[in-house]
Order: structure tokens, then sequence, then C-alpha cells
């Protein structure tokens, strides 16, 4: 069944992509849309019903060589359950969405067909997401993760006569690829170390790891601690973490349900999935650990600090995606990894959620993204409204405080929370704080868009420059319109996920630790209860016990593995209490994301519904700040400023100086010594230097041949 | 069947010698038929190959299908293939055909052509199957005859100079490596290979007009060889001559340059530098590993200024090589097996690139970037096959582009992790100047007025990039079809070098 599930989409790609010319571009759509379809059908019947035991599918062998031997294999987890389940529910949603959001695009223009291209890319890209999820070994999860890259490199730059498009495509796999250069050199660290790079390996030599030294580079580091660093380096790129975060927001420049499916649900989630997945190494790796919580902590921050002040309603969801993925590490880095996927899966609704709902506003007004010109769609487009007020609902966590009763984010974010307490108060405070932006540029962006008086023409820009400069779209005056079903449906679906996945869940990922522990298939769990020490003892015999069960099973043949991999889709050390304390938190912190919510709704309200001309009073006073948010805190100038043009540079000069003056000089400068000696000698041959080749060799076998005769040689 | 490999290696050498015997005229008919032929025989000769390969034992790890001969003067003629060369073997058969497929547009002095590229793969081939030390130099040398005449007589604008300056850099190469195998000669009283291999040179410091020489002969020897092979690969910093040579070569010369004629320096290393100076390899590993690190940057940096698309493919190539070299000493089964992957790889890939360009060159008859753009609009399967090749020159995992780099990578982090890290970076410049290069050539708009009636791919190009598109996917997809080849002779390969260590020297190698 897993098989099928992650072949579906290659055969729909490439039927749809190569057959399309045959089938017609409808009949191409139609067909990856309903493989996708039947792959989520089957994952969600896999998700119901896995029982948490690990099971291998061994598909094919892959890279050999020497000891190093890779499997084209599939793991099927928990955690690769509920990846399935989001990679294949929205991708089939946005599927379906894109039959409408598609149907008609002034980019392109009469008889040029690009549907079934996007369709094709749209699978594809599912393909390799599934790819990634459903790896046995970090190669082939390289494999997936550099073909999701493509996939997006492809999506983003769908619209290619667009040089903003090209651009921002090149962007996001060059920036990937900075992250992939950690990944790769943890791959190779791992395999240095452990002989192996399949996971049951990798988890059953973690512990041992812990203890190792390996020198890299300058200096000698704790082998988990580096792997754990140089994995999640990757995981920042992918997932778009701070400092590596610059090519999200320019990724935009796709159509939206890219934006949904790629940039909000799925692939940016791929490093809170590997670092999940990598839990049994993590766990051993306090400093990482660190690393991950300070980063996670850090980008949400900063994501919805910048995501306050944006103008285009895509810009907003993706400084927004950006900043809960953060929320995701920080759960992940404090060691709650079942909370990290928690609020993945809850994300993965809502936010492709908001981003359907926003491709459907872009629809229903010929493409203008710039919120400055929309307003008062609520009556309009109302069941459009409806699907992203329970979208804004969810990611704002709307829910009554203290019980599991709210919206998916509510339940999740605030899980999020609790357990950064527990483990970093700089963490905890940085996502309050943050949680309160999220409601405020939320909020902004409702009021904005459905709220007040109809901006869409010949209104002035309301506050400030705009500093993206948008290409002016020339449409004519069309009344907006609500999109046709096939956009609403999935909308519908959405909004189920985005209003119960969190409430149906909580308990599971969560909210009962000893369900949680069966749910990922890990060893039962032990009473904790207060006494933490006895508690962990037991645990610590219960898992020694285990591997020494398992390990007459396992294969002998690596040198360092000496345990077996711990059982379950993730793992928790036995020093791990955090998901106990989290649920111990003190009342104030429970109720914190909510007051912060409060807050930041209550000042959206006061700012785009009762005073609208606030905001550019506030931008105009606090103008430094102003600019310096609206510029994304200057990351994108920094880095052209220290990267871009000093490798232009650098490059031009290697070749003309380098190349051109040194090398060829000095070599050719020698030569010309040499050489009209040379030329002088076989002047009369007629093509120049072909004969003073020739001549040369002949002359070097002809001493060769004499010298050897004349030495008698030696048979 | 035992002449096997003289058969395959003379097919071609066959059709020239009848080409420029029979063939009479230069009217279209003669034309067509030179090209025929000349396909015919290319063909014929990948055909016979294949009954190699399926005859290769691959866990034998000696010389199989060995013929020897006497030749002139006491000298031997013998040839033979192992695990490592049956490969290379199998590269150029596959792709001569392919390169004569590309060459079908050409319309001056297409009988000379034509004998060029026959007697070009009769000595590549003799390259890879030779066994005996001057068979390979003659082969060796003599290949860079035709090679000379294809850039001279049928390239663009400056081939003199570039001509003039492959011939300075090789010049040099050969001399030290004729005198290096004078000398083996004299230490080992062979020029068998096989016995060479079983020789050990000294290895013992001594002292040469006033040097003090670590490694002794084994150093001196393997410095001469260098100087050949580097130039050959090319290494950094004596490179420069290839961007040169693919500028001004037309597309299928640029094609089994790239493809093919790079990786007899690949092959040298393995062939007589590893395992016949393992002291003198072990010693100058760190300078290969450093000059293989500095070409990755530094190349690709240079590729990322490049106006022109030959120009910044060859040096994409150099950059690949790097990995190649790195790969090579870094001497452990991951690093050895991805360079003989990567070269491969390299050929299927850096030849279609090459055929890339060589398609549009033909529309346009200029290789300057900037007088393209937005071809996709007009070109949309040119696209997709340009994308495609990006993507493996790129190294993205299920290409065969993956494969090579992330063995070798994988392999130099077991030895040095500076240079692991270093050449790891050029992951992120080969992805950017790769991609810049894609867009500004295939993405956007279509303005240029010259480019508004440019014609898709024709069935004929189509063809020719087929072959390498099944080959790039399949060997990314289960590489096994070559690690099974090579395997176990790059492990007795490895085995003999660490053995061949001295002992501290071997001990520390085990405890990395």
């Amino acid at each position: 069944m897993a098989t099928i599930i992650l072949f579906a989409p290659l055969i729909g790609a490439l039927i749809c992509g190569f057959g399309w010319r045959f089938l017609g571009e409808k009949t191409g759509q139609i067909i990856a849309t309903a493989l996708v379809f039947l792959g989520a059908a089957l994952s969600w019947a896999i998700f119901l019903t896995h029982d948490g035991v690990t099971q291998q599918i061994v598909l094919m062998r892959w890279i050999e060589s020497g000891s190093l031997s890779t499997e084209w294999a599939i793991r099927l987890d928990r955690l690769t359950a509920i990846m399935l389940v989001v990679v294949n529910s929205v991708s089939a949603l946005v599927h379906l969405y894109s039959f409408g959001y598609m149907a008609h695009d002034d980019n392109w223009g009469p008889g040029e067909s690009y549907r079934a291209r996007f369709f094709a890319y749209l699978s594809f890209f599912t393909f390799a997401m599934l790819m990634l999820v459903t790896s046995d070994n970090l190669v082939q999860m390289f494999f997936g993760w550099e073909g999701v890259g493509v996939a997006s490199y492809l999506l983003i730059g769908f619209y290619y006569k667009k040089p903003s498009a090209n651009a921002a495509a090149i962007k996001a796999f060059v920036v990937n690829r900075v992250g992939d250069f950690g990944f790769a050199l943890g791959i190779f660290a791992l395999f240095f170390l452990t002989d192996s790079i399949r996971f049951d390996d990798v988890f059953a030599a973690a512990p041992e790891l812990a203890q190792t030294n390996l020198t890299f580079l300058w200096g000698e580091w704790n082998a988990a601690n580096l792997i754990g660093v140089l994995l999640f380096i990757g995981a920042m790129g992918k997932s778009a973490q701070l400092f590596l975060h610059t090519w999200l927001p320019d990724a935009m420049e796709g159509p939206t349900p890219v934006s949904a499916l790629i940039h909000a649900a799925t692939m940016v989630t791929a490093g809170v999935f590997l670092v999940c997945r990598m839990s049994p190494l993590y766990e051993f790796a306090p400093d990482a650990k660190t690393m991950i919580v300070v980063l996670g902590a850090t980008t949400a921050f900063f994501a919805a600090t910048v995501g306050l002040v944006q103008n285009d309603i895509k810009r907003v969801i993706a400084y927004s995606t950006c900043s809960q993925l953060g929320y995701m590490f920080v759960a992940a880095g404090v060691g709650v990894y079942s909370v990290a996927m928690f609020h993945l899966f809850t994300h993965a609704f809502f936010k492709a959620m908001l981003f359907l709902g926003a491709g459907s506003v872009i629809h229903a007004t010929h493409h203008e993204q710039d919120m400055r010109n929309y307003g008062g769609l609520r009556k309009k487009i109302p069941l459009t409204f409806a699907a992203m007020m329970i979208g804004t609902l969810a990611i704002t966590g709307v829910g009554i405080p203290l019980t599991h009763f709210g919206f998916a984010g509510f339940l999740s974010k605030d899980a999020v929370i609790e357990s950064a307490y527990v483990g970093s108060s700089y963490a905890f405070w940085l996502l309050v704080v943050a949680a309160a932006f999220t409601s405020f540029y939320s909020w902004r962006l409702m009021f904005m868009t459905f709220y007040g008086e109809s901006r869409a023409h010949g209104h002035g820009h309301g506050h400030g420059h705009d500093a993206h400069g948008h290409d002016d779209h020339g449409h004519g005056h069309h009344e907006p319109h609500e999109s046709p079903a096939v956009m609403l449906i999935p909308l519908g679906v959405l909004a189920l996920g985005a209003v119960f996945s969190g409430m149906v869940w909580y308990n599971s990922f969560f909210g009962d630790e000893a369900k949680m522990r069966a749910w990922f298939g890990m060893p039962a769990a032990v009473e904790h209860a207060a006494e933490g020490d006895e508690a962990s003892a037991q645990t610590h015999s219960e898992t020694t016990a285990e591997a020494t069960a398992t390990e007459e099973a396992a294969p002998e043949d690596h040198a360092v593995v000496t345990g077996a991999a711990p059982q379950g889709a993730i793992f928790l050390g036995p020093e791990n209490h955090v998901i106990h304390a989290a649920h111990e938190a003190p009342k104030w912190v429970k109720v914190s994301p909510f007051i912060a919510m409060i807050l930041g709704f209550a000042l959206a309200f006061q700012m785009y519904i009762r005073r609208p001309d606030l905001p550019a009073k506030l931008a105009a006073q606090q103008r430094p700040l102003y600019l310096f948010l609206l510029n994304k805190w200057y990351f994108d100038e920094l880095y052209d400023w220290i990267f871009v043009r000093p490798a232009k540079a650098l490059g031009r000069f290697l070749w003309k100086r380098g190349d051109g003056d040194v090398i060829d000089g000095s070599i050719n400068g020698i030569a010309m010594g040499i050489i009209p000696f040379f030329t002088r000698l076989a002047s009369r041959a007629q093509s120049g230097y072909l004969f003073h080749y020739a001549f040369a060799m002949v002359l070097g076998i002809a001493a060769l041949l004499t010298w050897m005769t004349l030495s008698g040689g030696a048979h | 069947m035992n002449n096997l490999l003289s058969i395959i290696t003379f097919i071609p050498a066959v059709a020239a010698a009848i080409l420029a015997l029979f063939l009479r005229g230069d009217d279209p008919a003669a034309q067509r038929n030179a090209k025929w032929l000349a396909l015919l025989a290319t063909s014929a000769t990948f055909l016979v190959s294949l009954f190699v390969l399926a005859g290769f034992d691959p866990a034998d790890t000696g010389f199989q299908f060995v013929e020897e001969y006497d030749w002139i003067l006491g000298l031997k003629y013998k040839l033979g293939v192992d695990g490592i060369s049956v490969l290379f073997v199998m590269l150029t058969t596959f792709l001569m055909p392919i390169t004569i497929a590309a060459c079908w547009g050409v319309e001056t002095r297409v009988k000379e052509y034509m004998i060029a590229f026959l007697m070009l793969e009769t000595l590549m081939l003799g390259v890879f199957c030779a066994l005996d030390m001057v068979l390979f130099y003659v082969f060796f040398e003599a290949g860079l005859i035709p090679m000379f005449l294809i850039i001279g007589i049928w390239g663009g604008k400056e081939r003199i100079y570039a001509a003039f300056k492959f011939f300075l850099y090789t010049f040099l190469g050969s001399v030290l490596m004729l005198v290096a195998m004078i000398a083996m000669y004299a230490d080992a009283g062979t020029t068998d290979i096989p016995q060479l291999l079983a020789h050990s040179f000294g290895s013992d410091d001594m002292t040469v007009a006033g040097f003090h020489i670590v490694g002794g002969l084994q150093t001196l020897l393997f410095l001469a060889f260098f100087a050949s092979f580097a130039v050959k690969m090319p290494m950094w910093p004596v490179h420069t001559w290839l961007p040169d040579a693919h500028v001004q070569a037309p597309t299928a010369g640029s094609v089994v340059l790239a493809a093919i004629l790079l990786k007899m320096g690949g092959y040298g290393f393995l062939r007589f530098s590893l395992p016949m100076f393992p002291v003198a390899s072990d010693l100058l590993a760190p300078l290969v590993f450093w000059m293989s690190a500095i070409a990755i940057v530094y190349t690709s940096l240079v590729a990322l200024a490049q106006q022109d698309m030959k120009k910044l493919i060859a040096y994409s190539s150099v950059a690949h090589m790097g990995y190649v070299t790195m790969g090579i000493f870094a001497a452990n089964q991951q690093g050895v097996e991805g360079a003989i992957f990567q070269m491969l790889s390299h050929g299927f890939i850096s030849g279609a690139l090459f055929l890339c360009v060589g398609v549009i060159y033909d529309r346009m008859h200029t290789r300057e970037i900037d007088a393209y753009g937005g071809l996709v609009n007009r070109m949309p399967a040119y696209a997709m096959i340009f994308m495609f090749f990006t993507m493996a020159n790129v190294g993205l995992p299920g290409t065969s582009g993956f494969i090579g780099e992330f063995l070798t990578l994988m392999g130099i982090f077991q030895v040095n992790t500076w240079v692991a890290a270093v050449a790891t970076t050029g992951v992120i410049l080969s992805a950017a100047y790769a991609l810049w290069l894609y867009r500004r050539v295939v993405m956007g708009a279509l303005v240029k007025e010259a480019l508004k009636s440019i014609t898709d791919m024709t069935r004929r190009e189509k063809a020719i990039f087929a072959p390498l598109v099944v080959m790039t996917l399949l060997l990314g997809v289960y590489p096994s079809l070559v690690t099974d080849v090579t395997g176990p002779s790059v492990a007795a390969l490895i085995t003999d070098y660490q053995a061949a260590l001295p002992v501290a020297d071997a001990t520390q190698l085990a405890s990395q």
C-alpha cells in the first residue's frame, strides 16, 4: 500500500507531463489529480490503522560502495504516517483547487498551454516529498530533499517570463543548497563514524556518538552535537529559519496553490520532520538542541515582526509560515518532538487554508495582491471570507483557556509554548510575544482585506511608499467575484482540519503521555509522577532490556553499532521529562498565549477598524523602525553585499587576473622563450604546431626505443 | 573470441582506412556515405564492446581478455581490461556513435572529419586497453593528434591560439612522462603493466643535485606522471588550456574532449600513479587534495563570471574533475569508486551539455550568453532537456551526477575534513552558475528579434540526447550497474595500496 502511495504521484506526473499532448490537457490534469486523491485515501487508511510498529519495505538497491550500502526503501512508522496524511491531503486538495485557480492566467497568451505542466510539477513535487518522508536512510532522504528543492525551483519560476520569478526560483534553490551543504557534511560525518547511513544503525550508534569526539575543521567536537548541528543547518535551509530564510518570501512569486502546498504545508516543514526523525540522535546532542531552540525562537519572533508591516497578502502569510516553523523547531529543540509534529500537522491545515483563501481573494480581485487595494470584500466573497476567518481563528489560537476546546492552532501552539516554558525561558518569552504579533498581523490581514471601504481602484496608496515596486496590473474594472466550487471545496475540507484536527488528536500528540507513547510506538510509558529519578531509572532499564532483546536480531556487521535502534518513531531520552513538566506548567503560562492573542487582536482592531488613520501616523512617527521591518531587517541587502557581489567580483578577478595574467602569463612567458626555437626548427612544416607536436612525440618514442635496444632489454 | 579488444579497438581504424583509400570526391553523396560509414563503424564497435561487458567477470580483479603479441623491437603489444578500465572502454564506444550523429550538419571536408574521429576512437580505446607502458604512451600521445586536427581545422576563429596553448601544456607533461617511463624500465626491467604493478619502486629518501627528496624514486616518478595527467585532467592551475580548446573546438570535438579525453588523466592516475607509486601518492596526496579543492571553488567562481556558454561549461568541467582527483587520492573505496563514477557520469552529462550548446549554436552561430534569452517560449523540448542536464550537472540526486560527487566527498571526508568542507561548497556554487546560465539562456520573455523564428529540436537531435538521458537517469537510480563492475577491482587496488605503505603510515590510516 505504501508503495502505491509513493509512486502514484510519480506516475501521475509522467502521464500528465508527457502524455497530455496525446490525452489532452484536461485528461492529464484529471489523471494526476485522481492519482493523488488515491494516495490521500490510502494515506488516511494507514494513518488511522497504523499500530505504531516500524515497518521497512525494501524496494531496490541503490548506492553500494565498500561498506556503504544504501537501498531504496520505505520506512513506515507514526512519523511517516503523519507526514503521508499531511502531504497527500494537502496535495490532493491543492490539485483540485488548481483546476479553478489555473483555469485562466494572464501570464500566458492564447494557445499557450501551461496547465498540464503545472499539474505535472505539482505531482512530481508530491512524489519527491513522499520520498523524503518515507525514506529509510539519510541518502534517500537527501534525494527527496533535493527533489522537492527542484520542484520548488520549477514552480516558483513557473511564470518564467517574469524576471522576478526567475530570480526568486534561483534564490530558493541556491539558499537551500547552502543548507544542503551542512546536511551533506552531516551525512558524511555519520557515515565516517557509524559506517552506515541507515536510520536504524545510526540510531543504535547514537549513544556512542555522544561519547565520541571528532576532529572537524579546526577543532575537536562532540560527534553527536556536531552532526546534530550540521543536519540542522540543512533543516534551516529547507524550513527557512533565520539566516537562511530569505528565499521563502520571494518564493511567493510562484502561483498561490504552490505557496499553499510547498511553502506552507509540506516542503518547508521537512526540516522539522528531519529533526523529529533524528530524535534518537538529538536526544544525545544537548548543544545542538539548544541551538535549535534559540534559532527557532528567534526566527518565530523575527518573522512575526516583519509580518506586521508587509502589504502583499502572500508575503504576510509567508512570514507567518516562517514564524510558525520557528515554533515547531522550539518544540523539537526542547525535546518534545510529538508537539513539533502536532503543530506541523495542524499548521498544515490552517496555513494551507489561509494560502488557498488568499488565492481565492487574489483570483476574485484579478491578481491583485496588495492589501492596500483590497477592503470591504466580506460581502462580495462571503465563502472565502468565512474560510479565511476560520483560518485566522485557528492560527491566532482561539479557544477556551485551560480547557482542550478550541481551534487547531489553539491546542498545538499552546502545547508548544508550554513545552518552551519548561525548556527555555528565552524561547518562552519570544514565543509569547510572537503569538501577540501573530494575532496582530493575522487580524490586520483580515481587516484590511475584508472590512472597511473598498480601496480597489483609484485610491492612493494608504501609507508609506511601496518598497517592493509591484508591477501595476492594468486590469479593467471588474467586480470581485466568488471563486468556483472546485476552489471552495478544498477550502471547506481544510476548514474541517483547521477546526477539529487539534481537538481530535490532542491527546495522541501531547495531552496524554501514555497514549502518545503508544501512538508513536515507543516503549510503554512509565509512571512519571513527581519522583522523576525513579521513573527515569525504570525507563532506562526498560530500554536496555529492549535493546538486549532485539540485539540478536539486529545485523552485527558494523563495528561501531553496539545496541539496537530504539523502538518507535521518535525517541525520548531517559532524562527527558519535558512533556510531563509541560503538563504541570503553571496556569499563567497556559493562559499567556491566549492573553497575547487578545492583545494582538485588540491592537489590530483599534488600528484598522476604529482608527484606520493610525497605521500611517505610526509609520511616519517611527519611520526608521518601520523601514527596518518593511525591508525585512535588510537581510537581502546584507547578503547581496557580503555574498553575491563579492562572489561575482571574485569570479571575474580570478578569471581575468588569475587565469589570464598569472597562469597564462607565466606559462606563456616561459614558453615564448622556447617555442620560437622549435618554430624555426620546423618552420617549413605546413600547419605549424601540429607537426611540432607529432615531431616531438616521434622523437621521444625513438629515443625510448633506442635506449631500450641499446640497454638490451631485461627480458 | 580472444581478440575482442583488438577488434573493437581497430574497427574504427579500419573504417578510417576505408574512407581514406576508397572514398573519392566531396559531393553531398560522398559526404553522406562518409557519415554513414562512420556511424556504422562506431555503432558496430559499440555492439561488439557489449560482448566485452557481457563476458567480463567483475569478481576477477585481474586483467581479462588479455592478448599479447610481439611487436617491433622486442616490444610487446598487449591489451586487457580490468574492473577499472572496462567501463571507460564502454563509455568511449557508447559515446562515439552519438558524437558522429552530432556532426551530421558538418559540410566542410567531411571525409577527413570522419577519419579524424574514427582514428581518435581507436587511439582512445587503445589507451584504456593497453597493458604495455610503451603502447600506452603511443596511444596516449597519438590521441592528441586527431583532436588537434579537429580543433585546428574545423575550429572557431582563434583555433590557432587554442591549438598552440594545447601544445604547450601537453608537451612538457609528455616529455616528463617519457623520461619517467625510461626510468621505470631501467628499474623494473619491463614495460609490462601487470608486472610493473607488482613491482615496488624504491621509496627511500635520496638526494638529487643537492635536493633531498622524500620518497625517493617514487616521488620523482610520481611527479613526472603527475605533470602529464594533471594537465590532461585538467587540474588547477594547469587548466587554462581547456576553456580555450573547448571554445574553439567544434561541437563534436568538445563532446569527445570533455567526455572522454579528460578521463585519460584520471585513468592514468588509477593505472599508474596510485598503484605503482603508493608511497609517493600518500606523501603528495595533500597537495592533490588542495589543488582539487581550490579547483572546485576557483573554477566555479570563474564560471560565474563567464559570458560564453562553452567556456562556462568548460570551467564547470574543471570543477567536476576536481572531485575526481580528490576521490582518487583519498584512496578509499568510496573515494576511488566515486571518482570512477564521476568520470563516467561526467562523460554523459558534460557531453550532453556541449551538445546543448551545439543545438543553439547551429541555429544562431553564437555562443554568447547575452545573445539568447527566453528560448523556452519557442523550444520547449530543448528547454526540458537542457534543464535535465543542468540539474544533473549540479548533482541532483536521482541523476548520475549526484552519485559521483557524493561518493568522492564521502571518501575525502574520511581523510581530511577541511578539504571535504571546502569542496562541498562546490554544491552551492555549481547551483549558482548552472541555474544562472539556464536563466539567461532559456528563461524570460522572448524579446530578441533574431530568436523569434528559432525552431525546436529536430528528431535527429532528440534521438542524440535520448541515450544520454537514459544513462544519466539509469546510473543515478541504479548505480550498482557501475559499482558492481568496479567494486572488486577497486577494493583490490586499495588493499594493495594500503599494504604498500610503510607500516606506521598504514596503522595511522587504519586508526583514522
